[in-house]
């Protein structure tokens, strides 16, 4: 075997420190104290308490799955639409939708509540015309719009990349053999493009599933999800036991979750016959 | 065969932006008959075939079908059926789920899908691959695949767009003598667009030359070789030496500087023509029997004949002959009057015929996947 030279060792270096010192060790610590109570004692009770978290549990996972299917039924004809374009247009597209990604997810966050808050732009609008002010901040309406506005773009861009990587010809054979644009759709675009549907499932749902400024902006501190109790436990609680054992739990509903897409993903064999 | 016609073109014109591909194309084609489109890259052959499979719309001119106009007809409501280039089989699904597609999407009943693809797989020869995926199969076993999911519709036109391009020589050959049985034994119009003459000659009921966007010739496999209309179909089919000649009288033509006696007629006295010879129909004989004499100038050794270029008034002939000539010696040529064919004269006139710049790979370069070239335009 060719052993490696110790420029090619060296450059790992850099990385491998990294992710020891902020991926690895953290984990190391939240696990620790996952498992030890405030003296530092090995300890079921954060644990076993969690079960006081089950409707926040319950709430983001909700929370999280619409925005993801919202985001899959806005992202998914989007990503086809575009792909079917000019390359020159589908660059455009491409262009649009990556723009907002270049800004912070908290300050795309903050600007969105400046639109939709009760004195926001939208409200002062309606007001201007003297027509009834809508009151959109502190719904669920408005955490879910948060997550989808934040995510859409995590939803589209890899769909739209399987889809733009298919041969047009398997459209054209679909619709020979009888299919209609809908049928197309669903016999041919939808199973060929489900890598990318579960890649954007995952980047919609697990950030979803984790945030809190969302919650706290856009639903003016109504909603508790689970990214808010875990950033309470540390910050304002200073129990930092509690909150470690929230964010394990959270990973490995994380892990598994991606774990089960990753299955579908794999599938890739044709249909059963008869 | 039943004269009823199946498809009718009429005068169909389309353009992509400013090239015009398809130039008032008028095209009737039989019920059962097996017609192939012959022509280069970007003669608007495989436009032809993609407007009466309904993936593009004439600009101009109607299409028929069965009587029927049917230009805002979908693909997905046409009675026809295509197996594209390079197959486009749907890879997420196994041999017997791309062939029973279309009869899926037809709700078919599930026992009579199984009958029916099982004996489409048959008929391709491919039993027992039902349960394979398609990116296992070889080049020629998608082939057949692609040609079943089609065929098993049962649709009354079977469109085939360059079907054996991808395919090497020897599988190319096996396919074009299944292809012929398959459609003999389904009784279904067959449309075939190739750019490769020896594949329509051999295959075709009708053979239907293009260039430019427009339709050169239509007829038997048999009459284009023999009686080509003009010097692009002359040389397209087959090799031939295009030599410009005068037609002085009925039966009787002048060109090399020689009257040859010939069996067309029908010209005006002393009209301007153009004259082919194929090389298979010159007889080499001595220097002094000749009706024309030249140098040798190459021999080439092809197996079944020799081919050798010879000089007459420095105007190269080919000549294919079993008869071994040494390069640089001097022969006679004699023409048999069946062997000389008149043509009007046309635009394509003075842009083929002699041998002087001729060489094999220049030749196989130019013609190198026109496939490719011309699927990119058509997108």
């Amino acid at each position: 075997m060719k052993r490696k030279s110790f420029l090619e060792k060296a450059a790992a270096v850099p990385h491998i420190v990294w992710m020891i010192l902020f991926i690895v060790a953290p984990l190391l610590f939240v696990v620790y104290f996952a498992f030890t109570d405030a003296a530092g004692n090995f300890s079921f009770s954060n644990i076993l308490n969690l079960s006081n978290y089950g409707e926040i549990f319950l709430m983001s996972v909700l929370f999280a799955f619409l925005a993801t299917v919202i985001c899959l039924l806005l992202g998914y004809p989007l990503a086809f639409f575009m792909s079917r374009l000019k390359p020159s247009a589908q660059r455009v597209f491409v262009l649009l939708l990556m723009l907002p990604m270049w800004i912070s997810l908290l300050i795309r966050t903050y600007s969105l509540l400046a639109l939709l808050d009760n004195g926001g732009l939208l409200n002062s609008l309606l007001a201007k015309l003297n027509l009834p002010t809508v009151k959109i901040v502190g719904t669920p309406g408005a955490v879910i719009l948060g997550m989808v506005y934040d995510f859409l773009p995590y939803m589209v861009l890899p769909i739209y990349t399987t889809l733009s990587k298919l041969d047009i010809k398997l459209f054209e054979a679909a619709e020979d053999l009888g299919c209609n644009g809908v049928q197309t759709l669903f016999k041919v675009a939808l199973p060929l493009s489900k890598s990318g549907i579960i890649s954007g499932i995952t980047m919609v749902f697990v950030p979803s599933i984790s945030t809190f400024y969302i919650s706290q902006k856009l639903g003016g501190g109504r909603f508790d999800l689970i990214g808010d109790t875990i950033e309470r436990q540390f910050l304002m609680n200073n129990n930092k036991n509690v909150g470690a054992a929230i964010s394990l739990v959270m990973m490995i509903l994380i892990l598994i979750s991606v774990a089960v897409m990753n299955r579908f993903g794999d599938d890739d064999g044709g249909e059963l016959i008869v | 065969m039943e004269q009823t016609k199946i498809i009718d073109l009429k005068n169909i014109s389309k353009s992509f932006g400013a090239e015009k591909v398809l130039d008032d194309i008028n095209l009737y084609i039989r019920d059962k008959e097996f017609v192939t489109l012959l022509g280069p890259s970007g003669c608007g052959k495989t436009t032809t075939l993609r407007i009466i499979g309904g993936f593009e719309t004439p600009d101009t001119g109607d299409v028929y079908f069965d009587g029927v106009k049917i230009n805002d007809v979908p693909p997905y409501k046409r009675n026809v059926n295509t197996v594209f280039q390079r197959y486009a089989l749907f890879p997420h699904l196994n041999v017997f789920e791309n062939v029973a597609f279309g009869l899926r999407v037809a709700k078919v009943n599930n026992k009579e899908i199984v009958k029916r693809v099982k004996e489409t797989l048959e008929l391709v020869n491919l039993k027992g691959f039902e349960r394979r995926s398609v990116a296992t199969l070889s080049g020629g076993q998608q082939q057949r695949v692609a040609i079943a999911r089609a065929l098993v519709n049962n649709p009354k036109v079977l469109l085939l767009d360059e079907p054996l391009a991808a395919l090497d020589l020897k599988l190319r050959k096996d396919m074009q003598n299944e292809l012929k049985a398959l459609h003999e034994r389904t009784g279904i119009t067959f449309i075939y667009v190739t750019h490769d003459q020896e594949e329509a000659l051999s295959m075709s009921d009708t053979i239907v030359v293009m260039a430019e966007g427009k339709i050169q010739q239509i007829g038997t496999p048999t009459d284009i070789y023999n009686e080509p209309k003009n010097a692009f179909v002359a040389d397209f089919i087959g090799e031939s030496n295009i030599l410009d000649g005068v037609m002085i009288d009925d039966y009787l033509a002048k060109f090399a500087g020689h009257e040859f006696k010939c069996l067309d007629r029908g010209f005006e006295k002393n009209e301007p023509v153009d004259i082919v010879v194929r090389p298979e129909d010159v007889d080499i004989v001595k220097a002094e029997d000749g009706m024309l004499k030249g140098t040798v100038t190459s021999v080439t050794f092809k197996g079944v004949h020799w081919e050798i270029i010879v000089d007459i008034q420095n105007f190269k002939w080919m000549i294919q002959t079993t008869d071994y000539c040494e390069s640089g010696s001097v022969i006679g040529l004699s023409i048999d009057p069946d062997a000389i064919h008149v043509m009007k004269k046309s635009e394509f006139s003075g842009m083929f015929g002699d041998y002087s710049s001729f060489s094999e790979e220049f030749d196989e370069l130019s013609e190198a996947d026109p496939g490719a070239a011309e699927e990119v335009r058509v997108e």
